[in-house]
């Protein structure tokens, strides 16, 4: 009798994956990749300022600061949708804005900013995108929170709004702030 | 008005179902007389309903009746007629209501070709069916209602995916829906069997036909998708093992060992127990394809928009139909094994062999299916299986598979001298080795696998035909329609191996950066890019470039693949041109413009002997179908 | 506005097909390379490799795996430094590790599992089956 109840049970088990598959899924972007830098250091980069391109900035000018990187892109239209969050939490001063400017051409990025406004402290430009494939930066928009110490402590993959500001951000910047 | 009155139709048919679900059921238990004969009356009434929902549906399409918000977002004004019909079932909620039309005509097939079954057994398979479509059409009237109002109406629709547009869309759903669900009569024929406690020689024979049927549809279903997918996707790939493929393929799957293990129980009475659970799972299979494409819990661009609502209903839906069947398996199958003995050497043993090597690849694609699933709610982070993985161990299941299939029909039931087919297979496996080393040496570009496809094609042909001719041989000319049926499919896989196996070793492909008047060669065929033009379309705006093919200085074709861009979304659709011969197909698609003096990236394939794979698969579908016509069918079961 | 959107849209557009045909330098690197971009996944697309995908970010990858093997890394290390930007997810063929064994041998393991169930079953009916081969015209075929 075992035997034959062996099907029922072997269903059983997949009916508990599935619906378990269901509820992960529910309610959440289920394409956006884990980021495999969140605990590690930010990768080595040296990208150029954007409208200053003999200044350049790497990882090791951001350090002492924690700091929300944000992907963007003129041709990102999401990247318009998140801009008024983005500067919003800039101007609250609870944590520094940077932008990366993803595969763009400086004249394009700064109309862009031109229109719509610069909320970042500032900006590094990466055109032909190699440097954001050290990042693990697949499109656009795209953000990292990165601590004092230039540890990766968050990613997200999409758009900024007052929901992920509230949920993950400040949770976060607090934690940061009681140990740095 | 009319939505309103479609979507009473269905609401009808939802009951008619339930009554069907039922009375025929209790008629069935009671030996009631009445309640049983309810059965067909029943299904026909429902088919009706169905059929009035599916017309007023279709009627929205063609009137561009956009206060439907199903109609409004698949279709729209520019939409050529001729795929105003099959943009019924381009999304979700349409798809679904031809999933249940196709299941009520089932259940009106099973309800006029069975007056030589017992009532009692007809009552409960239609009963069962019932069920079924109960299931389909409350989860469309709870969750997925396709008559659901747009209000204010849209002005203009939102259009029908442009990949859809296309004439394989108007065959592949139904072929292969009519597949999917067939699997649904077999599935009932075995509970009901299992409600009456007589599993027997009878009853697999009352069941094989249907499942023939079913399995030839889905196998032509398959085809079709895949070289739908050939055609239109622009770079030359046939199948991808991509979630909602699987889904499909893992019901062929286990439908083709169904057939074998139904041929065995019918002939041998052995195995009741291993009929009766392939064709509970063959069905399972064909609900959770449902599900997987449905539910959003797989990632693929074949997947129709995702809600976990509509997830958890097909989920308990499933929960119940096979949960139930199998709970009545684990109760009701039957005890002990009233067949016919056998020893190793004999066909059964070979039969077996089949059945598990074709249900351990189908458990092997749902297990590389939902793995990445599995990961996930484990914590384990994201992985990917992809066709490197299922490619490999379905080619590692698959040749033994093929090795044994020439012995299945020379091998005798019951004992067989293992020499003997040995004997008569033998100068046929030299036949095959030595055609293989000479593919191997001989043939251009030609490696290992190049040689397994003449080995495994050689074999299986030479195998088969050795099969004829020992029939011829005793005497006995006559080939019933169940052999010829079985000759024509074991052909038709040697075709396709073959085509598989040639095409994935010796096609070749150029990406290439081309000035108007630039030529290219490869394997022989000369490419002259001639330049791009615009044209316009019904719907869409395109650039076409000019590609001429030569072949030593004599023309062979000109392919005028397109770049669309669709007027109602924007949405770009590279349109690949193909010249498409026995032997091998030319494939020609457009990149993306290079610069100003109208260079273009250009993609070209040769595609040696690709079109063997469709022809393979159709053969194997003929032959299911051919077996359908056997006299056996139309006699009753002499006890062995 | 819309136009210098449309213009600046256009002009990406461009720049990105500049660059869409990759050169290679010989046919055993161009069939080297699409082996292994078969085997990697489009990261950003839904359920496609890296060889089919016109995704710009696949492109940029295709670069990078082009760039990598002219440096002279293995297709494991190529495989490696991928991984290690965008997690296993960029594999189509998975690891084998402690966590993928059940994929890659449970199917074996279930193949070995049901032969040894078939020769339980072949055993069984064996014992009861006549010694000698049955007369072939009463079998049905």
């Amino acid at each position: 009798m075992i035997r034959r109840l062996l099907p029922l049970f072997a269903f059983a088990a997949l009916a508990v994956l599935l619906f378990a598959g269901v509820r992960m899924n529910s309610g959440r972007d289920n394409s956006a990749i884990p980021s495999p830098l969140l605990g590690k250091p930010t990768p080595a980069f040296s990208l150029p300022v954007l409208g200053d391109p003999a200044r350049r900035i790497g990882n090791a000018d951001l350090l002492g600061r924690p700091y929300l990187l944000n992907v963007w892109g003129s041709w990102c239209p999401t990247c318009r949708y998140e801009h008024p969050h983005i500067t919003e939490l800039a101007r609250s001063g609870k944590v520094r804005v940077l932008g990366y400017n993803y595969k763009d051409t400086p004249e394009d990025a700064q109309a862009w900013l031109t229109q719509f406004g610069n909320p970042y402290e500032l900006i590094v430009a990466d055109e032909d995108g190699r440097a954001a494939l050290d990042w693990g930066i697949y499109g656009a928009p795209e953000s990292f929170l990165v601590d004092a110490r230039g540890i990766v402590r968050w990613k997200l993959v999409g758009a900024i709004d007052e929901t992920v500001v509230r949920e993950q951000i400040e949770p976060l910047l607090a934690e940061l702030d009681a140990a740095p | 008005m009319l939505p309103e009155l479609g979507l009473v139709a269905l609401i009808l048919a939802l009951l008619l179902g339930v009554l069907l679900g039922t009375l025929p059921l209790v008629g069935a238990q009671r030996n009631h007389a009445g309640l049983v004969a309810s059965a067909r009356p029943l299904a026909y009434s429902q088919l009706v309903f169905v059929a009035i929902a599916y017309a007023v549906l279709t009627h929205a399409f063609v009137v561009h009746d956009f206060s439907v918000k199903y109609v409004a977002t698949n279709s729209n004004t520019l939409l050529p007629t001729l795929y105003q019909l099959p943009a019924v079932w381009g999304a979700h909620e349409g798809s679904l209501l031809l999933w249940v039309m196709i299941l009520a005509l089932w259940i009106a097939a099973v309800a006029a070709f069975s007056r030589s079954l017992p009532a009692t057994v007809v009552a409960r398979v239609l009963a069962t069916m019932g069920w079924v479509s109960v299931g389909f059409l409350a989860f469309l009237l709870f969750t997925s209602n396709p008559f659901a109002r747009l209000l204010p109406a849209a002005v203009e629709g939102r259009d029908l995916n442009p990949l859809l547009q296309d004439p394989g869309m108007i065959f592949h759903p139904p072929l292969l829906y009519t597949g999917y669900v067939g699997f649904a009569v077999a599935f009932a024929f075995a509970v009901a069997a299992l409600i009456d406690g007589k599993v027997d020689a009878q009853w697999v024979r009352w069941s094989r036909p249907w499942t023939n049927v079913a399995w030839a549809f889905l196998t032509l279903g398959i085809a079709l998708g895949s070289f739908w997918a050939y055609y239109e996707l622009g770079w030359g790939g046939w199948w991808f093992w991509d979630p909602v493929e699987n889904a499909s393929f893992m019901p062929w799957l286990v439908g083709l060992a169904l057939l074998h293990s139904q041929a065995v129980t019918e002939k041998r009475g052995s195995f009741r127990g291993w009929t009766l659970l392939l064709a509970i799972a063959a069905f399972s299979l064909s609900l959770l394809g449902t599900f997987l494409v449905r539910s959003g819990v797989l990632t693929s661009v074949h997947a129709f928009a995702s809600d976990p609502a509509r997830g958890l209903f097909i989920l308990g839906f499933l929960a119940v139909i096979v949960g139930g069947s199998l709970l009545l398996f684990a109760l009701r199958a039957p005890t002990e094994d009233k067949g016919q003995p056998f020893v190793a050497a004999s066909r059964e043993t070979l039969m077996l062999a089949n059945n598990l090597l074709l249900s351990g690849a189908a458990m092997m694609i749902l297990l590389g299916t939902l793995y990445p699933l599995l990961a996930e709610a484990l914590g384990l982070g994201k992985i990917s299986v992809g066709p490197p993985y299922f490619g490999l161990l379905f080619t590692v299941l698959m040749a033994p598979l093929v090795l044994l299939v020439p012995f299945g029909p020379l091998t005798r039931w019951q004992r067989e001298q293992p020499a003997q087919p040995l004997r008569m297979l033998a100068p046929w496996a030299g036949l095959a080795l030595v055609v293989a080393a000479i593919a191997f040496f001989r043939w251009p570009q030609g490696t290992a696998k190049t040689a397994a496809a003449w080995l495994g094609c050689a074999w299986l042909i030479g195998g088969t035909l050795r099969f004829v001719w020992q029939r011829l041989k005793q005497g006995k000319g006559r080939f019933t329609a169940e052999m010829t049926g079985m000759i024509l499919a074991h052909l038709g896989v040697a075709v396709f191996v073959f085509g598989v196996l040639m095409t994935e070793s010796t096609s070749q492909e150029m990406d290439v950066a081309a000035k108007p008047g630039q030529s290219f060669a490869m394997r022989g065929y000369d490419f002259r890019f001639e330049g791009v033009e615009r044209v316009q379309g019904p719907n869409y705006l395109a650039d076409r470039g000019t590609i001429r093919i030569t072949r030593g200085g004599a023309p062979v074709a000109t392919m005028l693949p397109e770049k669309r861009e669709y007027a109602s979304g924007g949405s770009v659709m590279t349109e690949a041109d193909i010249d498409g011969g026995f032997a091998r197909d030319l494939y020609v698609a457009l990149g993306d413009p290079l610069g100003p003096d109208g260079s273009w990236a250009l993609r070209l394939y040769v595609k040696p002997f690709i079109r063997w794979i469709w022809l393979g698969a159709l053969l194997m579908a003929i032959g299911g179908f051919v077996v359908v016509l056997d006299q056996r069918f139309r006699r009753p079961v002499v006890a062995p | 506005m819309r136009r210098a959107l449309l213009a600046a849209l256009l002009s990406v557009f461009a720049a990105f097909a500049a660059a869409q045909v990759l050169e290679f330098r010989d046919p055993a690197e161009e069939a080297r390379f699409r082996a292994l971009a078969a085997e990697l996944r489009c990261v950003m697309c839904q359920n496609q490799s890296l060889a089919d995908s016109n995704a710009p970010i696949a492109h940029d990858l295709r670069l990078e795996v082009l760039r990598l093997m002219r440096d002279g890394k293995s297709d494991a290390q190529i495989k490696q430094y991928l991984v290690a930007r965008y997690t296993d997810f960029v594999l189509y063929r998975p690891q084998v590790t402690p966590m993928t064994w059940l994929l890659w041998f449970g199917p074996a393991l279930g193949i070995l599992i049901g032969a040894g169930v078939i020769v339980g079953i072949v055993r069984r009916k064996a014992r009861q089956a006549p010694a000698a081969p049955p007369p072939t015209d009463s079998q049905e075929w």
